[in-house]
């Protein structure tokens, strides 16, 4: 009799320590995706729209995030989707070589960027590069064809890290933010990558698309993404 | 449109398409065949020429970019083939076939009036786009070091 009491006593207990243990797991549960879903809206709201490889989301597609820093990161984040494709990226090399092609393989004839990004004597820039592209030739031009210095690299850097570059007046040549988004609007080195020509892949979107990001941007404060962020 | 180009400088009032190649100016307009054609698509040096002294690819630079402007070829480079670097190539017999060589020589001048002794690096990086199929890669290395000194 004592004996089935005490059995009967542990079973109770035993489904009592289970349901507890069920609640609690539910509970970390629920947690745990609340967690996951903050931090992938704090990357990639998803209320953002999809789009296409070859375009840019409009600024007024970020006007769904509601915080304003928050939005500010997700336009850069955005704007980084040109910044960081091999037609930008490849002239803004980490290292003294100049990339090229989608594969960003070293420049071939091997240049270096030389004294101040024009190439050495007798491997200029201009040497070959002229102030247009060269259908025939195949040949790559744009006015002023040349590297950007060796502290405006961005190949193997981080949106963040790219971020925190361009708003450092030490490691982008010295210009306001104001002259940075005229850089990005109307620079006809930079209009390149949406007409580089032959068949290469242009950079996503228009260069007014991309100019626009980057005011928005900076209107917004000028965030970076956090670490780990990416378009 | 006439465009006007100084070429090893005797003055030239041009009629013709100003995206012709500067190369073929040279060759088949001004018969200055001591300029080579190569690859077309400037990877290769051998028609290199100097325009207001600099370096340039001339089968890819339209004639429209050097007008009023200052071309130097292979035969502008010394009146009588007594440039040091002419005269070491000849000491050093450096070509071999020969067809790279006007390129080659021509890239050697710029990198010599701006880095008169040049060190090793230097002329490595200079002349690293102008290719000789023969291979005499390490005769010219010596003879623009043996040019260097006169070249001053």
């Amino acid at each position: 009799m004592t004996i089935r009491l005490t059995s009967e006593r542990h079973r109770g207990e035993s489904s009592f320590v289970t349901r507890s243990l069920a609640m609690r797991l539910g509970v970390a549960m629920v947690a745990l995706s609340s967690l996951a879903w903050a931090c992938n809206h704090a990357k990639r709201p998803a209320e953002l729209p999809p789009v296409a490889k070859n375009q840019l989301r409009s600024v007024a597609d970020f006007s769904v995030i509601a915080d304003e820093e928050e939005r500010s990161r997700a336009l850069f984040l955005e704007a980084s989707r040109v910044f960081l494709h091999p037609r930008c990226a490849n002239c803004h090399p980490s290292g003294d070589v100049p990339l090229q092609g989608m594969d960003m393989r070293p420049h071939e004839p091997p240049v270096t960027r030389g004294p101040e990004g024009f190439g050495e004597v007798g491997m200029e820039c201009g040497g070959c590069h002229q102030d247009r592209n060269l259908e025939l030739a195949r040949v790559p031009g744009a006015p002023s064809w040349h590297l950007a210095p060796r502290e405006m690299g961005w190949v193997g850097k981080s949106p963040r890290e790219i971020c925190e570059q361009l708003k450092d007046p030490k490691r982008n040549g010295g210009k306001t933010l104001a002259q940075i988004v005229e850089h990005n609007m109307h620079d006809p080195l930079v209009a390149w990558g949406w007409r580089p020509g032959h068949d290469r892949e242009p950079v996503p979107g228009t260069q007014q698309d991309f100019g626009a990001l980057v005011a928005a941007w900076v209107e917004t404060g000028a965030h970076c993404p956090t670490d780990g962020g990416k378009p | 449109m006439s465009i006007v180009v100084r070429v090893n400088g005797k003055e030239h009032r041009l009629d013709v398409d100003p995206e012709m190649p500067l190369l073929w100016v040279l060759r088949d307009v001004l018969g200055l065949t001591g300029t080579k054609y190569g690859c077309g698509e400037a990877l290769c040096g051998a028609c290199t020429v100097h325009l207001d002294g600099r370096v340039v690819r001339s089968c890819v630079t339209p004639i429209s970019r050097a007008a009023g402007k200052e071309v130097t070829t292979i035969e502008g480079l010394s009146p009588d083939g007594s440039h040091p670097l002419q005269k070491a190539w000849v000491e050093l017999g450096v070509p071999q076939c020969g067809f790279c060589q006007a390129g080659q020589i021509m890239t050697a001048a710029a990198l010599l009036k701006k880095h008169p002794n040049p060190t090793d690096e230097q002329i490595d990086s200079s002349m690293a786009g102008n290719l000789c199929r023969c291979g005499t890669y390490g005769r010219i290395r010596e003879a623009i070091k043996k040019a260097a000194g006169g070249a001053r």
